[in-house]
């Protein structure tokens, strides 16, 4: 009997008996053609018991560098935030773990109900007055947001701010060359904030999107005014992805009028988990509620006459409307989703301000005492580039030190080739912030050589 | 308080001014004042209406919605394509480890390494039961799989000078096959399904012209039926200088007995979600890898995960991200993929080793053609005859006309009052090929009692319905709510709470 299954030798011959047949291979050989039937076993190892896959999993996870392990200033789309107990203690709970989207609402009110509480959750941080029930993750958020557009305009451009997360920037190129559209990129300026005017130029009467980020990849707060204003003068969406968490300070995208408002959830609540799963978010202005993508909750009432959540608007969606689908996405985040809304529950109304207030603090703090040139020398949250004289120094005397500085602007960049992002979270102190200025200190001392081996392969 | 109000109310009717959970972190820089640090247009005027609630009512809100879900872990769910087998205790105990569970993604390769090499074990082992050697573990669900197989497809035509505009996708197909077709930018060309339940041969040869980019296919397909003619259909579509593309949503039928790419196809995705136990979630989180054939290997999204020999005479080989691909489609989405998900997968994998593999898709293809036999006894079979009379492999599909028209009641009351009797009913009305269909996919892992159960649950709709049809056109009865108004709801889309 193999693991997970319990079919004893006798439960076998009755059920075979009943089927009437003498052998499962009767079935395989009566249906499977032989020549594409395998005639030799797989080429894996054997089975293991459950300690020794817990033993390997546990060696293999020991091989990884993680957040405990060092002090991180690593964010760029990803952040080592707290995440609360009872988090763990809810999303544990096989009611939420194992069963499948909710088609039958009679048995899935749980799950449902959590949904619109997520879908006012977004729809409040984003100043959006509809949302849907989450996304795979941002960037393929930011590209949907994308065929959105395409949709609703017919238009074939996108113009897309250089200060949007690198990795949202090439999966819209990804998916636009699936639907014959072209993406155009516009700078940011010399402080580091998308070149308004340079946008405006890029926007013309065939554009359907234009795509800006806030805070910006650098951690720059966008002046969104005058850019949702560049990219509305033609009629195109302005499309803007947004970190959740500084929306508790920064005035929503919403309120300056944007069409759609994507973005990463991990930061609320969710595991790093080395990039996923996580979730994204999606939510727009009423007029696209027929359009948009993924799964909508919304509130009825039962055959008594008792409130009730379904799934609705499924209409848009590819089980129902099959190639006319607005999306070929089938689920949502749910799980993800869930921590997403219990963590907002447990920062409240209160407590999305008090957290992004001292992200802000710090953030500016850090930078202060880092002392270095700064990319980016207006204001920031989150998230700050400064130039590093000498980058690999640094990375070398702070791995001995074990702290991570940041991520390396280089790759993505190349006009800041010696860049650093650095990424502050309410568990990055004074302290540890302190200890890595008082590295970078000691990289510009022309006395003190360091390590120039590079840490990117 | 009445547990009636208590049980509807949302976390922001529990919401009272003044109640928080959360304690911030002691401020150790200095007090500087928000309007020092940004501008005046970029502070929020109005803060964002999230509920003040303490710990204990957040955690009683939770749990007493959890109370209104019905789960795996509690009863028999054979959701018809879905795939819902068990899902293993030790996967969340790995999955939650700090060194998986708190890695930043971008954190430098030569201090990820045991992430790196389990990526990389996995694409090996998911290549080998696929039966095609180069995997991309990037997708985030089968739907994204599926977009990444014709972005793919895309790419390698145009690679080769051509521009082809149709996709074929038989009338059986997942909904999401010719939804992504369409966000691919390619047309529907639907094929017809023959009369023991395959492709439409006949039909397929008229459709297959140069200008067909790809053909998508389910094997076992929709129907639970494995298609005889797959080496055929292949030799046609490849003969026009098409591509095939495998929807892995039934691997799990399959497993060590017969691989898509044996027989012809170019790209597969696997529903990690599905047929290697990643929890369901509620709906998500999934996983869609795909793997492919040598000719597509060159556009894969990247970064592709690799394993690179030691350098200086070292022997110890290394696991890195390989950005330098030019001819790849380029990204899906952010980062390396669903990681959380490939813990799950790999030590499924692991635990069950090439013969539980095997095994595992034996025993689904039993337990389906089991339950199949009990739904075919008299009693029943009149009023729900199978769509097509075949073993089936790991699913199968009923039509729910000689309930309707016999007993007066319809799949979705059959559907309605199997709630009643506390198990998950069947998907309903998909494929839409066959009337009022019932498709049920029992999985391995259930015993036998449970499918005893379920098909004397059924005899027992029949029956009671064959006496009173009202019983189950009113059904359900024992449920946290009735049947719910879901025209009502699409009509006027309530979507968020009101907030003051």
């Amino acid at each position: 009997m193999s693991r997970y299954t319990s079919a004893t030798d006798a439960d076998r011959r009755e059920m075979l008996d009943a089927i009437g047949v003498g052998s499962l291979d009767e079935i395989f050989e009566s249906e499977i053609p032989e020549e594409v039937r395998l005639r030799r076993p797989l080429d894996l190892p054997p089975g293991m018991a459950e300690q020794d896959v817990n033993d390997h999993l546990g060696k293999l996870a020991a091989r990884n560098t993680h957040c405990d392990d060092e002090v991180s200033f690593l964010g760029a789309g990803m952040y080592d935030h707290y995440v609360p107990a009872l988090i763990d203690s809810i999303i544990t709970r096989s009611e939420f773990l194992t069963p499948y989207t909710p088609y039958q609402p009679e048995i899935s009110q749980g799950g449902l109900q959590v949904m619109f509480e997520f879908q006012t959750a977004i729809s409040e941080l984003t100043g959006l007055p509809v949302s849907n029930a989450s996304m795979y993750e941002g960037p393929s958020s930011v590209a949907s947001a994308g065929y959105l557009a395409k949709l609703e305009t017919k238009r074939r451009r996108f113009v897309i701010s250089r200060g949007v997360h690198p990795h949202s920037r090439e999966t819209l190129a990804t998916y636009a060359a699936g639907f014959g559209s072209e993406v155009v990129e516009t700078p940011l300026d010399d402080a580091g904030a998308t070149d308004v005017e340079a946008l405006a130029a890029a926007v013309d009467d065939d554009t359907a999107a234009v795509f800006v980020q806030q805070p910006n990849f650098l951690g720059t707060v966008e002046d969104l005014g005058p850019l949702v204003e560049a990219g509305k003068c033609t009629g195109a969406l302005v499309v803007c992805a947004a970190d959740p968490l500084p929306l508790g300070i920064l005035e929503p995208p919403g309120s300056f009028g944007v069409d759609v408002c994507v973005g990463e959830g991990q930061s609320l609540g969710n595991r790093l988990d080395f990039g996923g799963p996580s979730f994204g978010f999606f939510a727009a202005q009423e007029r696209y509620i027929r359009k948009m993508p993924g799964r909508i909750a919304g509130e009825t009432v039962d055959a008594e006459g008792r409130r009730g959540f379904v799934l609705t608007l499924q209409t848009r969606e590819q089980h129902i409307r099959r190639e006319k689908a607005t999306h070929n996405i089938c689920t949502s985040q749910a799980l993800n989703a869930l921590a997403g809304v219990i963590y907002l529950s447990w920062l409240g109304k209160r407590g999305v301000v008090e957290l992004a207030e001292l992200m802000l603090r710090r953030t500016h703090y850090a930078r202060e005492t880092l002392g270095l040139e700064r990319i980016n020398p207006g204001p920031v949250v989150r998230e700050f580039a400064v130039r590093v004289p000498d980058l690999d120094g640094l990375f070398a005397r702070a791995r001995d030190a074990g702290i991570n500085p940041g991520y390396r602007l280089g790759r993505d960049y190349p006009e800041y080739e010696d860049g650093l992002l650095v990424a502050i979270t309410e568990r990055r102190t004074k302290t540890q912030i302190d200890q890595l200025a008082a590295l970078c200190t000691k990289g510009s001392d022309p006395l003190s050589v360091g390590d120039s081996r590079g840490l990117t392969p | 308080m009445s547990e009636a109000v208590g049980a509807t109310r949302t976390i922001y009717e529990r919401s009272r001014e003044g109640r928080r959970a959360f304690a911030p972190p002691v401020l150790d820089v200095p007090d500087v004042p928000v309007a020092d640090l940004l501008p005046k247009g970029a502070i929020r005027r109005t803060p964002a209406e999230l509920p003040e609630v303490s710990e204990p009512e957040i955690v009683r809100h939770y749990n007493t919605l959890s109370k209104k879900n019905f789960d795996l872990d509690t009863g028999f769910y054979p959701l018809g394509s879905c795939t819902m087998k068990h899902n293993p205790k030790l996967h969340e105990r790995v999955a939650a480890l700090p060194g998986h569970a708190r890695l930043h993604p971008l954190q430098d390769p030569e201090r990820a390494q045991g992430a790196l090499e389990l990526m990389w074990r996995l694409q090996g082992a998911l290549g080998e039961i696929a039966g095609l050697p180069h995997v991309s573990l990037q997708p985030s669900a089968g739907s994204h799989g599926e977009l990444a197989g014709l972005l793919l497809t895309r790419a390698y035509h145009e690679d080769r000078g051509q521009e082809r505009h149709k996709v074929l996708t038989p009338d059986t197909a997942h909904g999401t096959n010719p939804a992504t077709v369409t966000m691919a930018g390619y047309e529907v060309v639907k094929v017809g399904t023959a009369p023991d339940g395959g492709v439409d041969v006949d039909d397929l040869r008229e459709k297959a012209t140069e200008d067909v980019a790809c053909l998508m296919l389910t094997n076992p397909n929709t129907l639970g039926l494995f298609d005889r003619n797959i080496r055929e259909i292949a030799s046609i579509v490849h003969g026009v200088g098409g591509t095939l593309y495998y929807d892995g949503a039934n691997l799990n039928a399959v497993m060590g007995i017969s691989r898509p790419g044996d027989m012809g196809f170019d790209i597969v995705h696997f529903n990690l979600h599905k047929t290697f136990t990643q929890p369901h979630g509620g709906g998500g989180p999934g996983s869609g890898p795909i793997a492919v054939s040598d000719r597509i290997e060159p556009f894969l999204p990247r970064p592709q995960i690799v394993r690179r020999e030691g350098s200086n005479g070292s022997a110890d080989a290394w696991f890195d991200l390989d950005h330098e691909r030019p001819k790849s489609i380029g990204r899906l989405r952010g980062f390396h993929g669903n990681f959380g998900v490939f813990v799950r997968s790999y030590a499924y994998i692991c635990s069950l080793g090439a013969d539980g593999l095997r095994e595992a898709s034996e025993m689904a293809v039993l337990n389906a053609n089991y339950l199949k036999a009990l739904l075919g006894r008299e009693g029943i079979a009149e009023h729900l005859p199978l769509a097509f009379d075949r073993h089936c492999m790991h699913e199968f599909v009923l039509s729910g006309t000689g309930a309707k028209e016999k007993l007066g009641i319809k799949t979705l009351d059959i559907a309605k009052r199997l709630l009643d009797h506390e198990v998950h009913p069947p998907t309903v009305y998909f494929p839409l090929l066959v009337d009022e269909a019932l498709m049920i996919e029992p999985t391995e892992t259930e015993p036998k009692e449970r499918l005893d159960h379920f098909a004397a649950a059924v005899r027992a709709i029949l029956e009671e319905a064959a006496e009173d049809p009202e019983v189950a056109r009113h059904a359900p009865y024992s449920t946290p709510v009735r049947r719910l108004d879901e025209a009502g709801a699409a009509k006027r889309p309530v979507v968020r709470q009101p907030v003051p």
